[in-house]
């Protein structure tokens, strides 16, 4: 290796060292500073560690109903909506993958036509109110069940499963409903794998339609009630201890338990996720 | 008639199961996909709740052209476009470097943990995101401006200055998703054939030379196809950024198409003239993205339809 190869090399190293920290960073810091005794962030700011450790912040949210509640919520809302997509969304791609059927090319058209047009929120908005689903958890769930670039992907993984299976599936009497879920589904998994964290994550980050939809303290999802709560310039006094909790601290251990769960899965389902994405999109 | 109802009677009896099969997804689909596009005709009445939509009053155009000559419509015009075109300026190529300089890592634990860590703030909310960022760069307790002041340096501010908004919005896009977007570049990267490489070195070609002889041309495709629907979206910019970003002192620099929408529409109740703003929208998009996928084809691309 010559001389500028290795400075080129150095730099590129270096670079992306320094975009990892960037993006780690941050998450890293605010975890450690919100198990910061809440006084010592007040007195210096400005600290990479603290001297002493405190679950004080912590404490303070665990004992705010309407985060817990918040909480609840979406760990509900993340579960229901995640399988419901999951089934939506595979027995539509199934269904379009088998080219005999009949109207596939209808469908497809259909499908993706809304892609490309979207009649924007006063329309949406208008819908749910129209169905009677304000304030209701199901206008949370409903609209996020299928998501039209999911389904095209799904769909191509699909098309290049062996038309064998398929058949031996029907030699042993299976209908398509037991073909798809005996045989295609189980063979699919790492796929499932990788649309179970989109959609999980989608659901998990809810927040506009949160906004829009929900009017209803006990049905607010995390991400409003932690936007509510970055919002509010301080926390009002702890009513036992008489302590007033610093809001800083406060705020970074609500923002850690709003990303915790998605930052504990993710690097799981990496290797999915990234097939998932690239399932029939590389072109060239 | 008869005969194309004999076809569907024959395919439906095969096919049974599997119809059954889509039928959640066919049903969602046009309940919650095509069903608001029975809205849109709001914006041609003079649409009172009240009333309902039969009873309401018809009235053509007159919200597209109160839209149009309103003097909010240039503001949210130039502010989506300059969003935009930043994005298009500054966030569109940084996937596209990113993805090049991994691709020239050799060693693999160093490349799954710069990928692992990248990737990561795409999965986190907007609102997380927002958050760490108020958190981190306030005036008056952000640890990156505390750490300018220990330098010696003066406080920035960062958060609310309408000269830097929108630098704002393309720096936080470019952290959040640059690193996400290079799945997609890495993937074209391996299909590139490795022999072309092996020949250029005997060649004795440097890397700056492979990179521009053989990297770049087997990634023109995946690029110029990006390119297009990218410009084929600039209406559409990040409504939950840009509202979630949004504060009093940037609202003139920061108001968009779909904040605009919004807050006229849900928060003031003007349903009518809301649609239109939000169909206007929508229709420049859809023209903008057909018109895009069309150029692709022409210059011999697959497009994405």
């Amino acid at each position: 290796m010559d001389r500028s190869s290795k400075w080129l090399d150095v730099f590129i190293y270096t670079a992306l060292f320094l975009f990892s920290l960037s993006t780690v960073l941050p998450f890293i810091y605010i975890t450690i500073v919100s198990f910061t005794e809440p006084h010592e962030f007040i007195s210096t700011p400005v600290m990479l560690f603290p001297k002493t450790w405190s679950l004080a912040s912590y404490r303070y949210i665990m004992s705010n109903n309407s985060f817990m509640n918040s909480f609840f919520i979406t760990a509900l809302l993340t579960i229901v909506g995640t399988v419901g997509a999951l089934l939506v969304t595979s027995g539509l791609a199934y269904g379009l993958s088998r080219k005999r059927l009949k109207g596939r090319n209808f469908i497809l058209t259909s499908i993706l036509f809304t892609m490309l047009f979207n009649p924007g929120i006063m329309p949406n908005y208008l819908l749910i109110r129209n169905l009677g689903l304000l304030n209701s958890f199901w206008a949370l769930v409903l609209p996020g069940l299928a998501t039209a670039f999911y389904v095209l992907l799904m769909k191509s993984f699909f098309q290049d499963v062996p038309a064998e299976l398929e058949e031996s599936g029907k030699m042993d009497g299976c209908s398509d409903v037991g073909i798809f879920f005996r045989i295609i589904l189980p063979i699919s998994l790492p796929v499932i794998a990788a649309f179970s964290l989109f959609y999980g994550v989608a659901y998990w980050n809810t927040y506009f339609n949160g906004v829009l939809y929900i009017n209803k303290d006990t049905l607010r999802p995390l991400q409003v009630v932690l936007q509510q709560m970055l919002a509010a310039s301080a926390a009002p006094p702890d009513e036992a201890s008489g302590i007033v909790i610093p809001a800083e601290t406060v705020k970074m251990a609500a923002v850690v338990l709003a990303a915790v769960p998605i930052v504990m899965v993710y690097p799981f389902l990496q290797k999915y996720f990234v097939k998932g994405l690239t399932l029939g999109s590389v072109k060239g | 008639m008869t005969l194309w109802l004999r076809g569907w009677g024959t395919a439906l009896r095969r096919d049974k199961y599997l119809y059954l099969l889509m039928m959640p997804g066919l049903l969602f689909f046009l309940i919650f996909k095509y069903g608001p596009m029975w809205g849109l005709s709001l914006a041609f009445q003079n649409y009172s709740p009240f009333l309902g939509f039969w009873k309401s009053e018809w009235v053509g155009f007159k919200y597209f052209s109160d839209f149009l000559t309103n003097p909010d419509f240039f503001k949210l015009l130039r502010n989506t476009l300059a969003i935009s075109f930043l994005n298009i300026l500054f966030f569109f190529p940084a996937p596209i470097i990113l993805a090049l300089m991994l691709n020239e890592v050799r060693r693999v634990r160093f490349k799954k943990f710069v990928q692992t860590a990248i990737y990561l703030p795409h999965f986190v909310s907007w609102v997380v995101i927002a958050g760490i960022c108020f958190i981190l760069l306030s005036k008056s307790s952000g640890i990156v401006n505390g750490l300018i002041v220990d330098a010696g340096g003066t406080k920035i501010d960062f958060l609310t200055n309408a000269n830097t908004f929108w630098l704002l919005l393309t720096s936080q896009s470019i952290w959040k998703d640059a690193g996400y977007g290079t799945i997609i570049f890495l993937a074209a990267l391996t299909s590139i054939n490795p022999e072309q490489y092996e020949a250029a070195q005997i060649d004795g070609a440097s890397r700056w030379n492979q990179l521009i002889h053989i990297t770049l041309p087997g990634i023109k495709s995946t690029i110029v196809v990006l390119l297009i629907l990218r410009l084929g979206t600039v209406m559409d910019v990040g409504f939950e950024q840009v509202y979630l970003m949004s504060s009093a002192p940037v609202e003139s620099i920061g108001d968009v198409f779909d904040t605009y929408a919004y807050r006229v529409g849900v928060q003031q109740g003007r349903f009518s003239f809301a649609v239109a703003a939000g169909m206007f929208k929508s229709i420049v998009g859809f023209i903008m993205v057909v018109a895009a996928n069309r150029i692709a084809k022409k210059m011999g691309e697959e497009g994405v339809y």
